[in-house]
């Protein structure tokens, strides 16, 4: 199977490498059903494509129409099966709990979830960097190798899903309320860790990378866990894409294009509105449309999708930096092409 | 079996009687004598052109998504578009395709000829579930064009509260709300009709499998469709009154949204999927010329289904943070219908077996079912253990899969039963050896449109993304160029049976050599299809029903 399957980009057929220790468990389940389903499958084919030539219509041949019912045979095509079912629920239900059962004793991370972006917040406060990969700027999440890994997982608006297919792990998050979940690492690398619950626009650019690293690493990391800095800019920054800007409104020469505006060139410009009117974008218009997104809409976005007020999740220091960031962006150039 | 027990042919439509001048189709003309038609065959060819119209229009937005799908980014659509465009494949194809398809359009056609008699219970009815399909077909295309609806068909809340859109989901789920309740009229009439009109000597156990089914059917339609229309209420009183019930910024809970969405949704699949089952159970006892295999079995686990098929709908929410216990209890209850799903495979092989196989147009169909719905139900294995579907729920190994059942299974039977009933319907026989050949170009394309998306699944692709890694294009590509092989042999199908319609040859009584019924009636059957309630036996006795050359179909020798 496998060396059929692979291919000249993944290596393996069927699941990416595992990392975490579910992931021999879940596997092997795996590897077992299909082999049940290849035992039930071919002989069914099999069968069928036998029966097909052998009682085919033809001259001179006539079936017999005694065979419609042999309750022996009835009973064991119902049997094996359940009995199989049993089996597979069986191994399913065990793996499962061990999943669910967070053991004592674990690593906790924060993990919040909004439209697009993921945030991670360390034991020690810290909060999670971004690193670039291509042209994307991904939320890394770095964790200690062998360790049990507990994530307490809030949304702060719709549902998202966490999901990690190298640990074989996934878990909704819900607002309203908080969901665990909880891994034991077992190899050092970057993953990929991807929202599977539809959660709007930019639903498949909310991904992020796991970077498992050796305990040593995992301090380094956590000390450096970044605190925000005091320069402006630089807090501007960090926070126009801790806090998700990045994902709706181009700035420098990053970020989503759309389906919010983007900041570039926009400072000190009078800029016309939804309603007709135009508004100065100043330090009030940047305030006002961070704690009240629908009040001043930009002419060309009243049709897209609503932000969420930031009301209550944001410092005025922080819409300080942020407007600081965007100040700098004043004469940078708009976003051509695509 | 008595010469006694056998069907009885009825007076007015003599067997291997010429194409009758008079029929339903000529019975009456003019456009009103269509639209306000009490006649179940013209409502349910009404019901055929909506549903098959329905689907061309989903086919066309699920090559959309296929072909933005062909870079792994930059596709030609916006993210938001695309998002609107599998909202529209999703919730036309299930509302407005695949729930009338079978039951709406077929089984309006079949049941009071299966059964002997003039109509079904309640004709009046009929044309108005008919309307009010219409009505609600109407309402719901309005609102998912108008409003750029980007919620997926499932509505999932809380997202579905923030979408600002013109009151969008308030629009459709109205529609949804008026379309449920034309399912509920369609299921209770044919509840009743099954109940009351049985012909003399029409048992329970001596039923055509198609009534089975489309009475369990039936039952699902009337007892889940209702949770369906609550849940829209609940839904439009939140959203009107402020009502805390399923929004956290209310103080409601999310998930007690899926829990009612699914409680209608997952005994829906069932509606989708025992109706295809029962056409085939036909289509292979008719072209096995043989007595179906442990007929009671397959009509025991049809009842089966039904009433499990209520009791799994939380194998949609394993991931969700239900409780372990629940979240244990629904993967054991899940289990429990793959086995008469199984039973049902086998029974079909064992018809088979020693029987007298034809190979043509709706029996290639009817294979191919048997073929996919098998892995569809197989690859439904992993996904109920639990500790497996931590990893494939909301992958595309979910896609491929309900689209092996979904589509491979229903829309496949439904090409099978059009084909096989086609002539019985229009009166004319249509092109078989092309229409063999689009079933053959339906089956490989299927396969791979769906294939590699189980791969992409375990890989862990995501579902509904617009964008996706690198690493995942050479799989899409090989889905999306199925896709297009899909498209042409569906397109050639429907240039089949449009080409039959005016060239095709008229059709005899009984093309297949079938034992039911509808193949005593004249093709097509007159308007009153029986002028007596005839006397019936055992619907697989296939004895003494003999092809003859002169009438280019089956007759029968007494």
């Amino acid at each position: 199977m496998p060396f059929i399957l692979a291919d000249k980009v993944a290596p393996y057929a069927w699941f990416p490498e595992g990392a975490s220790s579910f992931a021999p468990q879940v596997d092997y389940l795996f590897t077992g059903i299909l082999w049940i389903c290849i035992l039930f499958f071919v002989p069914i084919v099999i069968a069928m494509v036998y029966f097909m030539w052998a009682y085919r219509e033809r001259p001179g041949y006539r079936g017999s129409p005694e065979a419609l019912h042999n309750t022996p045979l009835e009973i064991t095509w119902t049997v094996i099966p359940t009995a199989i079912v049993v089996w597979i629920f069986w191994e399913g239900a065990v793996g499962y709990l061990d999943m669910a059962r967070i053991p004592k004793g674990t690593v906790d991370v924060n993990v919040t979830a909004k439209k697009w972006v993921w945030s991670f917040k360390y034991e020690n406060g810290g909060e999670n960097s971004f690193e670039k990969i291509g042209t994307v700027d991904y939320p890394k999440l770095v964790l200690p190798v062998d360790q049990d890994i507990k994530l307490i997982m809030r949304s702060e608006d719709v549902l998202h899903s966490f999901f990690i297919p190298a640990f074989r792990a996934k878990r909704d998050v819900v607002p309203g309320r908080y969901n665990y979940m909880w891994f034991h690492t077992t190899k050092t690398g970057i993953y990929d860790l991807f929202c599977t619950e539809y959660c709007g626009d930019n639903h498949s650019n909310m991904n992020a990378k796991v970077e498992v690293v050796s305990e040593e690493e995992y301090k380094k990391a956590l000390e450096k866990a970044v605190q925000e800095p005091e320069d402006p800019l630089e807090r501007g920054k960090l926070l126009y894409k801790r806090l998700g800007c990045s994902t709706c409104h181009y700035a420098g020469d990053e970020g989503a294009n759309g389906p919010g505006p983007s900041y570039n060139g926009s400072w000190g410009k009078s800029v016309p509105l939804e309603s007709g009117e135009s508004v100065q974008f100043d330090e009030n218009y940047v305030r006002e449309s961070i704690l009240n997104p629908p009040a001043k809409k930009r002419k060309g976005y009243g049709a897209a999708s609503p932000m969420n007020s930031y009301a209550g999740r944001i410092k005025d220091e922080q819409i300080d930096a942020l407007i600081t960031f965007m100040k700098s962006l004043e004469n940078a150039p708009a976003k051509t092409g695509k | 079996m008595s010469v006694a027990d056998r069907p009885i042919v009825s007076p007015a439509s003599g067997e291997g009687a010429a194409y009758p001048e008079h029929h339903f189709l000529n019975h009456t003309s003019g456009f009103l004598s269509w639209a306000l038609t009490l006649d179940h065959k013209r409502i349910g060819l009404m019901y055929l052109v909506g549903v098959m119209s329905s689907f061309a229009l989903g086919g066309m937005f699920a090559l959309m998504i296929r072909l933005h799908l062909w870079n792994f980014k930059d596709g030609w659509l916006s993210n938001q578009t695309y998002n609107q465009v599998f909202t529209l494949h999703g919730a036309i194809m299930v509302f407005l395709f695949i729930i009338p398809s079978i039951p709406a359009a077929l089984g309006n056609f079949l049941l009071p000829i299966m059964l002997g008699t003039k109509d079904v219970a309640f004709p009046r009815l009929n044309l108005g579930s008919f309307y009010l399909w219409v009505t609600g077909l109407v309402l719901f295309l309005t609102a998912l064009s108008i409003t750029g609806l980007d919620t997926g068909w499932t509505f999932y809340t809380p997202y579905s509260i923030e979408t600002q859109k013109g009151g969008a989901v308030l629009a459709a789920t109205f529609g949804v709300f008026v379309l449920g309740f034309s399912s509920i009229f369609t299921g209770l009439n044919f509840i009743v009709t099954i109940n009351t009109m049985r012909p003399p000597g029409m048992t329970w156990f001596r039923m055509p499998l198609f009534l089975w089914a489309t009475y369990a059917t039936s039952i699902i339609q009337v007892l889940a469709t209702p949770v369906l229309g609550i849940t829209v209420l609940l839904l439009s009183a939140e959203r009107l009154l402020g009502i805390g019930i399923f929004d956290p910024k209310l103080n409601g809970d999310p998930v007690t949204f899926q829990h009612f969405f699914w409680f209608y949704s997952h005994p829906a699949v069932y509606i989708m999927i025992l109706p295809a089952m029962g056409i085939i159970s036909e289509l292979m006892s008719v072209h096995c010329h043989k007595g179906i295999f442990g007929y009671r079995m397959i009509a025991y686990s049809s009842v089966a289904i039904a009433l499990f098929g209520f009791l799994v709908w939380g194998h949609h929410m394993f991931t969700s943070g239900m409780a372990d216990v629940t979240t244990i209890v629904f993967s054991a209850l899940t289990f429990t219908v793959s086995i008469p799903s199984a039973i049902k495979v086998f029974n079909w092989l064992g018809t088979m077996y020693q029987g007298t196989v034809s190979l043509n147009t709706p029996m290639l169909y009817a294979l191919a079912f048997i073929f996919l719905f098998t892995i569809g139900g197989l690859t439904g294995l992993p996904l109920g253990a639990l500790a497996l579907d931590m990893h494939m729920h909301d992958t595309y190994f979910v896609v491929a899969h309900f689209h092996y059942v979904m589509m491979g299974g229903t829309l496949v039977a439904f090409l099978g039963g059009l084909f096989h009933w086609w002539p019985k319907m229009t009166g004319k026989m249509f092109n078989d050896n092309v229409g063999m050949i689009s079933a053959a170009i339906v089956f490989v394309g299927f396969n791979l449109t769906f294939l590699p998306q189980f791969v992409l699944g375990t890989r862990g692709m995501p579902r509904r993304y617009a964008t996706y890694l690198e690493e995942f294009q050479d799989l899409h590509r090989l889905s999306t160029i199925g896709s297009l092989t899909l498209g042409i042999g569906l397109l050639v199908a429907l240039l089949v049976l449009l080409h039959s319609l005016f060239y095709g040859r008229r059709a005899p009584t009984n093309p297949w050599g079938g034992a039911t019924l509808e193949w005593v009636c004249s093709s097509p059957p007159p308007h009153d299809n029986f002028a007596t309630a005839p006397t019936v036996g055992d619907p697989y006795d296939f004895n003494g029903i003999e092809y003859d050359a002169k009438q280019g179909g089956y007759v029968k020798k007494a």
